[in-house]
């Protein structure tokens, strides 16, 4: 499996998504700069973390006119497995590729820890290791990741199935209390309706080696690398 | 010609900002303040003569990358250039 990672100024988990993707999984890795549209034949593109552009305007309002995602745009209309995580989500939201936006915390605060999440999806490519997981645990690192979405849209979104994460305790009960940013619906990741394009808030990349408190990060790297080995050498 | 732009966020988006704010002015002595919503300030300087073109082309600036739908509005005001 080839993957790229998209580093735009101010990117910062570029480099923990590579040393996954490249040290602890041995798959090949490619970064993927900004202004460069060419993407170099990847099968997954990977939005990383971070403040691209400065987050000036609002997040990610100016990395979606990077030459880059142009490509990732046209590579996601083709199909090809897009994912996005925390600024990458909000990437793809300021982009159109996903639905809806994320605003300020309620609270005000930035979040840093470790979160309970119920997948709802784990058909997809980047979940199937999921199955039979009622509830995993990824950590969450973020100042605006209160998923908003006007009332249609979202029932648009619950309707076809396409929230993947929400926020849940450890016993995988989705409440009020289990969530830490005010998002709607406790949602802390959703995929298109073709199922290739999956942005999430919280970070798979920080926790796929035990030595970092978790590996739950890994089953979807791994759960790609499936898919991959099923999927394009089929 | 100057275009001044404010961008606000959406009657029904929360502020967390904003009620912070809010809450720091009440904490300091105004108890008179019911809310307080925060949005942003923009100026433009453009190279336009004509007012009508300029509304149309300011009006599409915010809504491809000043203003986000979902979840902002947004007005801005044009200052016509001084008279011959």
């Amino acid at each position: 499996m080839k993957f790229g990672v998209v580093v735009f100024p101010g990117t910062w988990s570029d480099k923990d998504f590579g040393w996954v993707i490249d040290r602890v999984l041995g798959q090949e890795l490619r970064y993927l700069w900004h202004k460069d549209p060419d993407l170099h034949g990847v099968d997954c593109v990977v939005i990383p973390g971070g403040f691209a552009h400065g987050d000036y305007l609002r997040c990610g309002a100016i990395a979606r006119f990077s030459p880059v995602m142009e490509s990732v745009r046209s590579f996601a209309d083709r199909g090809g497995l897009v994912w996005g995580s925390c600024n990458g989500f909000q990437i793809l939201c300021e982009s159109g590729l996903l639905p809806g936006a994320l605003l300020p915390n309620e609270g005000s605060r930035f979040i840093c820890e470790w979160t309970h999440l119920v997948c709802e999806r784990t058909d997809l490519a980047f979940t199937r290791q999921f199955q039979d997981r009622p509830v995993v645990r990824l950590p969450i690192s973020h100042g605006q990741g209160n998923y908003f979405a006007d009332p249609a849209t979202l029932s648009r979104l619950e309707q076809a199935g396409q929230v993947v994460f929400r926020y849940s305790d450890a016993e995988g009960r989705v409440e009020a209390r289990s969530n830490p940013n005010g998002s709607v619906h406790n949602i802390a990741g959703l995929v298109n309706a073709r199922g290739n394009v999956l942005g999430m808030m919280p970070h798979p990349e920080r926790c796929a080696e035990a030595e970092l408190g978790g590996e739950d990060g890994r089953s979807m790297f791994q759960s790609l690398i499936e898919w991959g080995l099923e999927v394009l050498t089929a | 010609m100057k275009a001044r732009v404010i961008v606000t966020p959406k009657p029904v988006v929360n502020d967390p900002q904003g009620a912070t704010v809010g809450q720091g002015l009440r904490a300091l002595g105004f108890p008179e303040v019911r809310g307080v919503r925060m949005g942003k300030f923009i100026e433009l300087d453009l190279d336009l003569s004509e007012v009508a073109g300029a509304n149309a082309r300011v009006e599409e600036m915010c809504r491809r990358l000043l203003a986000n739908h979902v979840i902002e509005d947004y007005r801005f005001e044009i200052e016509a250039p001084p008279g011959p």
